[in-house]
């Protein structure tokens, strides 16, 4: 495919986000809904800059971002091994992968009840139910990546006298690395989700909390711009684990 | 040392019931090129393994003198890896690393791909991938190449290429090769002894020596010859060219 000139990438995007505010400010003027039920665009860019000045939004922001960090350093720390060693064992496969697809399919949001009783709330339920979130399916990805290795690397590796910790890192890990990169994006988005989620109900700041108690204040228009924060954020962690993908040991699963 | 690099005396193996390799006797000389053909199936990959000494036979025994190295596909390059990276991981024994990129470049030389060291595998053709394969099996002490059909994933034109890039190779650095192939041509064109398996379980149905200086021309009379003498032993073509009857 050919790659489409630097103006159109920027153009059309915001022509199509053009054409939603445009679409919002008809449906708002027409009045199909109450006033208080949706908000101006004007009204939620005054929102944004009270939200911005009160410092507010900043507090939320690193509230959020802390916790799924977390969370999300968390779930890749302990899933990958127990995935690794998946793949690796038909053993351990078959002990460990029917628990492990239950609770997969298991929303983390059915959870929230014990976080708050075992966690009580603030930064720790969250990190729970991120954990909760992301930890099966690292753990399912880094499995199958693994088990897909062809067998022929490892042979070369034994010819070559590669073996122990340094075949891990020599040989394993490098092979399910393209693999590893869609699955940290895939949770990534998994986990921002779920720490949304949770703050709703087990927080006491971070933009779900403040999604709720802005629904509590009946102030739309602060729902709507964080919405939109909310919204952005998720875009920006996913852009930059995608740059993971220029690594040049990764770019033969991509031009190949 | 013995100048014999293999003895298999009486060779055989079975997986399980499955008997793949039946009283095999063979020698291979030092700095000699054998090819193994037969049938699909039919043990000549345990042949190699047995050889490489990656699997150990049922009964018979086998003599091993030298280094051995197996050459596989040209898909067995680490993908994450440089072109440099991959050869030097033949010469993981070599302490000193001023030493090991001298040897690099002296093997990009060799293959014909000074320039490519920083590329990456799926940067380069398949011909000029099974050069690097090539390259990392010669890197280091070895002395012996075990070749699992190495160029079989190949198309026609690349196949012929990579021939006659083996046996300039093999003229500037000798090595005995032991190459399982199911391309006869491929074998009567490279080889200084050809030997025929039968269907498994296999034994040597014929030692075919072609006496023609390497390298030679596929169009080599010799080898067109031979070609003809193990189409006739595989049951592939009758006796219809006039050649010598190599049934009896």
């Amino acid at each position: 495919m050919r790659r489409p000139s630097t103006i159109k990438v920027i153009l059309f995007p915001l022509l199509t986000f053009a054409a939603l505010t445009l679409l919002w400010t008809l449906v708002w003027q027409a009045g199909i809904f109450h006033q208080s039920a949706l908000p101006s665009p004007a009204a939620v860019g005054r929102a944004f800059v009270e939200e911005i000045r009160s410092g507010r939004l900043a507090t939320d922001l690193t509230a959020s971002l802390f916790r799924v960090t977390l969370g999300f350093f968390l779930s890749v720390a302990l899933g990958m091994p127990v995935g690794l060693w998946m793949g690796r064992s038909l053993r351990a496969r078959l002990a460990l992968l029917p628990a492990i697809n239950f609770f997969r399919n298991l929303s983390p949001l059915a959870w929230i009840p014990f976080a708050i009783l075992w966690f009580g709330v603030g930064d720790s339920p969250s990190v729970f139910l991120i954990l909760m979130a992301g930890f099966f399916p690292v753990t399912v990805a880094t499995m199958a990546a693994t088990a897909g290795i062809p067998e022929v690397y490892f042979r070369v590796a034994e010819a070559h006298g590669i073996r122990g910790v340094e075949r891990l890192f020599q040989v394993t890990l490098p092979a399910i690395m393209p693999e590893v990169i869609t699955m940290l994006r895939v949770t990534a988005g998994l986990c921002w989700m779920v720490v949304v989620a949770a703050e709703m109900i087990a927080g006491r700041d971070g933009l779900g909390f403040a999604v709720i108690d802005s629904r509590n204040g009946l102030r739309t228009d602060l729902l709507v711009a964080e919405m939109i924060v909310i919204g952005a954020i998720g875009v920006l962690i996913d852009r930059v684990l995608m740059r993971l993908t220029r690594i040049p040991s990764v770019r033969w699963a991509y031009e190949r | 040392m013995s100048d014999k690099q293999f003895v298999l005396r009486n060779v055989s193996h079975s997986f399980g019931a499955v008997k793949v390799l039946d009283g095999l006797t063979l020698e291979i000389a030092r700095g000699e090129f054998v090819a193994i053909v037969g049938p699909s199936g039919c043990g000549k990959t345990t042949l190699l393994n047995l050889l490489s000494g990656h699997v150990e036979p049922t009964s018979g025994s086998i003599e091993r003198n030298g280094r051995p190295r197996m050459v596989y596909q040209e898909d067995s390059l680490f993908p994450w890896w440089t072109v440099d990276e991959n050869i030097s991981l033949g010469l993981r024994k070599l302490a000193q690393n001023g030493k090991r990129e001298g040897r690099i470049r002296e093997l990009l030389r060799l293959i014909r791909l000074e320039g490519f060291g920083n590329h990456y595998p799926h940067q380069l053709s398949g011909g000029m991938r099974q050069r690097v394969e090539l390259a990392r099996a010669l890197a280091g002490e070895v002395d012996t190449l075990l070749m699992d059909e190495p160029f079989s994933a190949l198309d026609y034109l690349e196949r012929l290429r990579m021939r006659q890039e083996l046996a300039r190779i093999l003229e500037e650095r000798s090595h005995t090769v032991a190459l399982v192939t199911h391309d006869i041509e491929e074998a009567a064109q490279m080889a200084d002894r050809v030997v025929v398996l039968s269907d498994r379980p296999a034994q040597i149905r014929r030692e075919l020596r072609i006496h023609a200086r390497r390298p030679r021309s596929v169009t080599d009379p010799e080898v067109v010859r031979a070609a003809g003498i193990i189409l006739m032993e595989l049951g592939i073509e009758g006796d219809a060219r006039e050649l010598a009857s190599p049934l009896k």
